[in-house]
């Protein structure tokens, strides 16, 4: 029983972090031109984040 | 941007600056369309269509970052968008504009505030909704596995509990668009399928937590959270499907125009709106423009092709007083229009209004979906309520017990292949046809197009493509052909661009007639070897020819040298690729066909015998009005007519008709009124939207019978009180994937066809006689 007090917290604390990171990720835009970012990532001179 | 040979310069700087201009309106618009900023900046958004590579994103944003003021610049390759922020207080639009045609990037400026803002917002919610609720699902199920592989005693009340707590904020957060929509439905008095799902998600989280509590065996919390995951899935497939479409379409040109060049009383141009042009003010229409507003010509004499809006495919030539409609092309000369009414008030604005009025029938449509919602919902609510009562007779009235068994019902039956069998065959369905070119605008335009049992077709623009061709190339001796090429060069006139191409498949190498003028209206003229030469309307030619060459009825053309007899050239509209086939293989199915069409009636008539039809299913010279009572005329005598158009004109016919399809080249109105849009140059995508439909639509109907046959096995288990979420979670997964994996079917039936080359791709043109 112990074991899944520890357990069962940490599961679902990994999911929450996931599902945190996800939600984040659809925020601050990162599929919001899905196709532009697979090209920019073979441009040369764009050596900074997108901004 | 070099249009320019040598000796056209004059006609080149005229040009010029109607481009200047141009660029002058677009900056004006991007102005007046940007979005202020809090730190006091403002973001502007373009259009541009013509980015297509990732070479395109470093030109555009290198290009855009050097204007001074210019405070970041973002390609969005995606949508082929690029939005650009500017600095406080920069002036900085035309600069914006003129470095995007400079580098060889036609843009439209877009309008932020009246942006698809909601759309995105509701499928980032959607997603979001679904990512709560796959994350809440599938931890539910660890414990739910725990729960049916042994765990007993106070291992398992926790385990409900942890359950419980994860289960409760999921279903609240994650359900809403289905308890919305649900409620919706309720307040008008009427069941959709949004109905049995909340009753059953909410019931079974309900019930769940009252086990929960009591310490009892079942709980079914991993019921509801994959019901709801495995629906809001088909849910987000149909929203990006109508997303992505939405996208496709608006992506296309835009005809017509947001804002008009007035002419001020000092001689200036200033940008207006359309909303703000009143009756009397000037406009200047430039070359290859539409004019903005219904008025009368007042300085300046052009041909115009109105195709759009009336559906005539030949140019017509208006001089002064001459009256004009929003939406017509000028096509050889500059001209002024004195605007005769607001600009809300156009002839474009009305056939909008006769559209939202037709689509209004159309809302009526109950979509098949609906439709078996209306029957299998309160069919299931029946069978619990009945279930319930049974049981407290038989068990003499045990509460507990009796309920327990009705609400599993309630579960079992809840209708999760059944929410997933229409979207997800829509969405592959779509899929298929955006391969072959064809965009669908909205989920119920399949069913409505295998409906459809007879078809109605506009001419100009629709079963031709608007381009008029040269008659009889061959006949016209070579000299006559590479004269008159010389002078057609210098004119943007249809009938120029057919002897051009004319001229250049027999091999012509054309040179332009020096000092070759356009007359509006009349035609081209140059003076070669001391000697005046002319191609244009006969009556004009004739002045300066020996002899006259003749008429050759509609859209003839003649040629002269002062002093030689003329020459003269007929035209005949071509009919699109694949409208020969298409419509034949339409009749010969006895799918009736008919053709209404604006143009005259001996063009009309000419393209309905090429293409084989009765005469009696011929008609021209319809008005908007006309084409719309017809169409409703035939959906009186129970047809249900598919009507293919593209004009202005035909838009109000489009929205009424049980299902339509349109051209990529037509015009705003047009695409919007219709549910299916064609980017490919060929008529057999009706065919073959056709086609797809018929396959989506028995896919739909096998998914209801499959999802029906589930319940067929499952429902006497959960009556007889034999349903355990152990079951429930069985069923309702293999249910759910045998629908998905039946909707495949139809992208696989495609692939496979694909060997096969269509009989239309090899097709050349049909000219018609």
């Amino acid at each position: 029983m112990t074991n899944l007090l520890i357990l069962i917290p940490v599961a679902l604390g990994l999911g929450a972090i996931g599902l945190g990171a996800f939600i984040w990720s659809l925020k601050s835009g990162q599929f919001d031109d899905p196709d532009g970012d697979a090209a920019r990532i073979l441009l040369d001179d764009d050596d900074r984040p997108g901004s | 941007m070099s249009c320019c040979g040598g000796n056209i310069s004059a006609d080149c700087a005229v040009q010029s600056t109607q481009a200047g201009d141009r660029q002058f309106l677009l900056a004006e618009e991007l102005e007046r369309s940007a979005r202020q900023l809090p730190d006091g900046s403002s973001q502007m958004a373009l259009s541009v269509p013509d980015i297509h590579c990732p070479a395109c994103i470093t030109t555009i944003e290198k290009s855009l970052s050097a204007i001074e003021g210019v405070a970041n610049v973002r390609v969005n390759f995606t949508t082929r968008r690029v939005t650009v922020t500017v600095k406080p207080d920069a002036d900085v639009a035309l600069d914006i504009v003129r470095s995007l045609g400079a580098s060889g990037y036609p843009a439209t400026p877009l309008d932020l505030s009246a942006d698809s803002a909601p759309a995105r917002k509701e499928s980032a919610e959607l997603l979001k909704a679904l990512a709560v609720a796959g994350f809440a699902a599938g931890n539910v199920m660890l414990l739910s596995v725990s729960v049916w592989s042994g765990a007993d005693g106070a291992t398992r009340d926790f385990f409900h509990l942890v359950s419980a707590l994860i289960a409760l904020p999921a279903v609240a957060y994650s359900g809403r668009p289905f308890y919305r929509s649900a409620w919706r439905a309720l307040k008008a008095r009427k069941v959709n399928m949004d109905v049995p799902i909340t009753l059953g998600v909410l019931l079974a989280t309900g019930m769940s937590l009252f086990e929960t509590f009591m310490g009892e065996h079942h709980a079914w919390f991993d019921a509801s959270l994959t019901l709801l995951f495995f629906l809001l899935i088909g849910r987000y497939l149909d929203h990006l499907m109508r997303e992505k479409a939405g996208a496709a379409v608006s992506r296309l040109s835009r005809l017509a125009a947001r804002g008009a060049a007035v002419v001020g009383a000092d001689g200036r141009i200033a940008y207006t709106p359309i909303d703000e042009i009143e009756p009397g003010m000037r406009v200047s229409v430039a070359l290859g423009e539409r004019v903005p507003v219904d008025g009368v010509i007042a300085d300046g004499a052009s041909d115009f092709d109105r195709s759009v809006v009336t559906g005539e495919s030949a140019p017509e030539a208006l001089r002064q007083g001459s009256r004009v409609l929003a939406g017509d092309l000028n096509l050889t000369a500059p001209v002024v229009v004195e605007a005769r009414v607001r600009g809300r008030e156009t002839f474009l604005a009305e056939m909008v209004r006769m559209m939202e009025q037709a689509e209004e029938s159309r809302a009526r449509y109950r979509r098949i979906a609906d439709r078996f919602a209306e029957a299998y919902a309160p069919a299931v609510h029946i069978l619990a309520a009945l279930t319930f009562l049974g049981w407290m007779a038989w068990t003499r009235g045990d509460w507990h017990l009796s309920v327990m068994t009705a609400v599993a019902v309630l579960i079992i039956t809840c209708p999760c292949a059944l929410g997933l069998a229409v979207p997800v065959v829509q969405v592959v369905g779509s899929g298929v046809l955006l391969e072959k070119g064809i965009l669908v605008r909205s989920g119920s335009a399949f069913e409505r197009m295998a409906e459809a049992n007879c078809a109605v077709f506009d001419k100009t623009g629709t079963l031709t493509d608007g381009q008029p061709v040269l008659i009889d190339t061959n006949r016209i001796d070579l000299r006559t052909l590479s004269a008159a090429a010389s002078l057609a060069a210098a004119s943007r006139h249809p009938y120029s661009a057919a002897i051009m191409r004319a001229a250049e498949s027999r091999g012509i190498d054309v040179t332009l007639a020096g000092g070759a003028r356009e007359h509006p209206g009349h035609g081209v003229e140059a003076v070669v070897d001391g000697r005046r030469v002319r191609l244009g309307r006969p009556d004009w030619v004739a002045e300066i020819a020996a002899t006259d060459g003749g008429s050759a009825g509609h859209g003839s053309v003649a040629f002269a040298i002062e002093g030689a007899p003329a020459a003269s050239l007929a035209f005949r509209d071509r009919l699109r690729a694949g409208a020969v086939t298409t419509v034949g293989a339409m009749t010969a199915s006895g799918f009736p066909v008919e053709i209404l069409s604006g143009d005259r009636a001996d063009v009309v008539h000419a393209v309905g015998d090429a293409l084989g039809l009765a005469d009696s299913a011929v008609h021209g010279r319809l008005l908007p009005e006309d084409k719309i009572a017809h169409v409703e005329a035939l959906k009186a005598t129970g047809r249900r007519p598919l009507m293919v158009g593209d004009g202005i004109n035909d838009a109000p016919a489009l929205a009424a008709a049980h299902v339509s399809m349109a051209p990529g080249s037509a015009s705003d109105v047009g695409r919007t009124a219709s549910d299916f849009v064609f980017l490919r140059p060929d008529l057999g995508a009706v065919a073959e939207a056709r086609r797809v439909s018929q396959r989506v639509l028995s896919l739909v109907r096998q998914n209801f019978g499959l999802a029906l046959a589930y319940n067929a096995l499952a429902v006497p288990i959960a009556v007889f009180g034999y349903a355990t979420p152990l079951i429930a979670a069985i069923a309702m997964s293999t249910s759910s994937m045998i629908v998905v994996l039946n909707a495949l079917r139809l992208r696989l039936g495609e692939r496979s066809r694909r060997n096969v080359v269509p009989a239309f791709e090899q097709q050349a043109p049909e000219p018609a006689e």
